[in-house]
């Protein structure tokens, strides 16, 4: 076993163990392995002078630097909310409705409304705002409640259905069906002359029925020719855009069991600068009024 | 007789008691998993009773036992062999999960709306498979090899050794049925819960007793260094399993557990042992293989004994703090974090020593990258082991981290390491034992081997680069800021963004898995004793004579004493 030879290829003596067949060489460390630990070893030593490193009883060394992470944020976020503070406090006084769109304040606040909006509002309309089932589409010209900046802003600061704001925007269809106001069979009748007005059918028995209940049911809020109420957030049936969906099926249950779609009033959680950079930054996405 | 009696009276009592937690189960996956309990039990009694040698019963007890054959070699290598089948069943079956959930990244609608196929349940299956099937069969089988070998002593208990396996395979199967009825403890890489857990400890703790066995019991005077690192290995994941599964069951037969831990102290424990199981699973316990095989196919000496013992005790000294570089930037103290920070960064020369060790051992043998394709593979698996423990320490500082971390460069770290290291040397160890094993003059086709080598390659490459590009341009555009001091991207435009580079990462995997497929063939057909008519390509000899058998009749070599074995 202790057989101490020279290797006939590499050079240097065998350690003279053997084990199935395997011998080691007596190499020494490569030196610039042995110096880059050394090397590792000083940086994490003179590391730990420097940062917070050794636990004690009831704290840990602070480090020469003084470093901590809170300490890192709290930097970082006063210099980045110095740097804003300046157009935020202009933007949290200024009338956006007036405000010149071509202006570097509309700008800054169009940028922060974009911030704003990923931050509390694509969970519901989408990261490209352009809403899912029961969320409307910003992106386009067709408004639940008005389309306007001051629309808009309104509807921000106090939601929609928000029972504890007094200025909330708020309706109540009424269930037609649940409610044992009409029968499924004319509710039937109300979704042929719906489909009919947004030229999804075409004129049936059916929806020359249905046109005699809407006039008496649905038109005091989506008006007479089907084209929606503002006042009441009564959509306009007649384009191509469903909040929850024209199919026939889902007509049906919306009339009979009627939508009760609610938003928070952002007035309560956000300040007045970010309300308003939000208005400015939906107003300008596409169907601004 | 009596042995046979209590053996088979024990399984039938877990099998009964199986089948009453069936029928008392507090939720229906823990029925459906202690029904698994019961069927493997019964199994395990009426393979037992099968294989029973009733002639000998007539005899008096003591003379009967032991009475099977001995193979030619004097090794106990069973166990090896269904090692051998079951590394590469799992590692396909893990590699196979991997490409459907990287797939399911880049088209969700193969989540298929199903709760069981869901990517939340199938990434542990993945993970589980890869890491602790394969990974875990291959270490368990090639250390059985390597301590047999290096002691020069048939294995300590084989009926242990053959609980240890097929105690294995039921854990892997408790597991991985486990995962998709949605049983899980929520740690990564720890997923089991409370009664599967429980069970790996038994049979940890067997493994760990058939190991030290064989070493007590070796031929030769000194335990060689791989042995060191399959042996920190077995102990330091017991350790690691024991403490991080801590946690009260809601009920004793229901699946439900809650961890002894909570808050940062969980996470803490929760990254010590993740990163141990890094450490000591896939770094020590393959370095072990690594120090045995690579010397063997290579036939060279080992380059340095005196680096092999400063990089192990360094290795093993330094990994087990470096765990908190997983929670930089969170609520762990700083303190806790730059300690982490600081080990990792010391760790790099000691994991590179064990890359210089494999690579220089081939000094005198560099021409057989050339011609021997499973040399080839075992320097790419170093090559690979040395990019990513350099990678690793560079991850771990604070200031990189704050860019990798929870980006997909992290994933493409953990795969140059995982299909690069471990996958490399685990399939070149079962191409060298594969005909050792089954006493076949060669493998089937060493230029299948060839194919193998290069789609596994080329599939790395594809994953590990677009991982980093991903990773690196998903960290810079979560933090981009525009000139106003707004984020300049929403999540899910990130998300977006990362399409073509999940679909570069699933095509990279295919071809890993197309790698590995060549060598179930390969296997399989060696298993079957059928050789290719193919042009020759270099191999390490194989002769039966100069691994020179275990006889009976060797002169035992008194052990030196287990302290002063390791030098």
């Amino acid at each position: 076993m202790t057989d101490k030879k020279n290797d006939p290829i590499a050079g240097p003596q065998s350690m003279g163990h053997e084990w199935d067949g395997i011998e080691e060489l007596n190499n020494p460390l490569p030196r610039w392995w042995l110096w880059t630990f050394y090397a590792t070893i000083l940086f994490a030593i003179a590391y730990c002078v420097v940062y917070p490193a050794i636990p004690l009883l009831n704290s840990a060394t602070q480090g020469s630097f003084g470093w901590s992470s809170r300490g890192q944020l709290a930097a970082e976020t006063a210099k980045a909310e110095a740097a804003r503070a300046d157009v935020l406090a202009q933007l949290a006084k200024v009338d956006i409705a007036t405000l010149d769109p071509k202006s570097p304040l509309m700008r800054a606040a169009v940028e922060g409304g974009r911030a704003a909006f990923r931050i509390n509002c694509v969970q519901c309309h989408g990261s490209g705002a352009a809403g899912s089932k029961g969320y409307p589409n910003l992106n386009d010209d067709e408004w639940l409640w008005g389309g306007t900046m001051a629309d808009i802003r309104q509807t921000i600061i106090h939601g929609i259905r928000q029972p504890d704001d007094a200025d909330t925007r708020t309706s109540q269809m009424p269930a037609f069906g649940r409610d044992g106001i009409l029968p499924a069979d004319q509710i039937d009748d109300v979704v042929s002359f719906v489909r009919h007005a947004a030229r999804l059918e075409g004129n049936s028995a059916s929806a020359r029925r249905g046109a005699g209940l809407f006039a008496a049911n649905c038109a005091v809020c989506h008006g007479n020719d089907a084209s929606g109420g503002r006042q009441f957030g009564a959509p306009d049936l007649t384009d191509a855009i469903w909040l929850y969906g024209g199919d026939r099926d889902t007509l049906h249950q919306t009339i009979a069991n009627a939508r009760y779609g609610v938003m928070p009033a952002w007035g309560q959680r956000l300040d007045p600068a970010t309300i308003n950079m939000l208005t400015a930054y939906v107003h300008q996405l596409g169907g601004g009024e | 007789m009596e042995g046979l009696l209590i053996r088979s009276g024990a399984w039938l009592a877990i099998a009964c008691l199986a089948v009453v937690a069936t029928a008392l189960a507090a939720d229906s996956a823990f029925a459906v998993q202690m029904a698994i309990v019961a069927f493997a039990a019964l199994i395990a009694m009426g393979v037992g009773m099968a294989q029973a040698d009733y002639s000998a019963f007539g005899a008096t007890t003591a003379a009967a036992t032991g009475s099977k054959a001995e193979p030619e070699t004097g090794y106990y290598d069973d166990v090896l062999r269904w090692g051998v089948i079951a590394t590469v069943f799992w590692g396909l079956a893990g590699l196979l999960a991997g490409v459907y959930i990287a797939l399911q990244l880049a088209f969700p609608a193969l989540n298929l709306g199903l709760e069981y196929t869901s990517f939340g349940r199938l990434r542990p299956l993945h993970t589980s498979a890869v890491i602790f099937a394969f990974g875990g069969n291959a270490l368990i089988a090639s250390s059985f090899w390597v301590v047999q070998r290096t002691c020069r002593a048939r294995l300590f208990a084989p009926a242990l050794a053959r609980f240890v396996f097929w105690g294995y395979q039921l854990f892997i199967v408790l597991a991985a049925t486990g995962y998709l009825l949605g049983v899980t403890g929520g740690k990564e890489y720890a997923e089991p819960e409370w009664y599967v857990d429980l069970w790996l400890t038994v049979v940890w703790v067997c493994y760990l007793i058939v190991y030290l066995g064989t070493i007590v019991k070796r031929h030769e005077p000194h335990i060689y260094v791989a042995n060191w690192f399959y042996l920190s290995f077995i102990v330091t994941i017991a350790m690691l399993h024991v403490v991080n599964n801590l946690a009260m069951p809601v009920s004793i037969v229901g699946s439900k557990s809650y961890a002894a831990f909570a808050g940062v102290q969980d996470a803490l424990t929760q990254w010590w042992y993740g990163h141990n199981a890094v450490g000591f699973f896939l770094t020590a316990g393959f370095l072990g293989m690594m120090y045995y095989f690579v010397p063997k196919q290579a036939e060279r000496p080992v380059y340095s004994y005196r680096l092999s013992i400063v990089h192990f005790w360094s290795l093993i000294f330094l990994y087990i703090w470096a765990g908190p570089h997983h929670l930089h930037y969170t609520a762990l103290p700083d303190w806790a974090q730059t300690l982490g920070m600081v080990f990792s960064i010391m760790l790099w020369m000691p994991s590179w020593g064990g890359m210089i060790n494999g690579l220089m051992t081939l000094s005198g043998a560099w021409d057989k990258i050339r011609t021997d394709p499973i040399i080839r593979m075992m320097v790419l698996a170093l090559a690979f082991y040395g990019m990513s423990t350099f990678e690793g320490p560079m991850m771990s500082v604070k200031s990189v981290n704050s860019l990798s971390h929870y980006t997909d460069w992290t994933i493409g770290h953990v795969h140059s390491g995982a299909l690069g290291w471990n996958g490399m040397i685990t399939f070149a160890v079962i191409y060298f034992m594969t005909p050792r094993l089954w006493g076949r003059q060669r493998l089937y086709s060493l230029r299948m081997v060839n194919w193998h080598f290069w789609c596994a390659t080329i599939g790395i490459v594809l994953y590990a680069a677009s991982m980093w590009v991903a990773g690196i341009m998903q960290g810079l555009m979560w933090r981009e800021y525009g000139a106003d001091g707004y984020l300049v991207y929403a999540f899910a435009d990130v998300v977006a963004a990362m399409q073509p580079y999940y679909l570069i990462r699933a095509s990279g995997g295919l071809l890993y898995l197309t790698g590995a497929v060549f060598m179930a063939w390969n296997v399989a057909q060696t298993i079957r004793g059928r050789l290719r008519e193919e042009a020759p390509l270099d191999d390490a000899t194989y002769d039966a004579a100069a691994d020179r058998p275990l006889t009976r009749t060797e002169p035992a070599i008194a052990p030196a004493p287990l302290a002063a074995a390791a030098e």
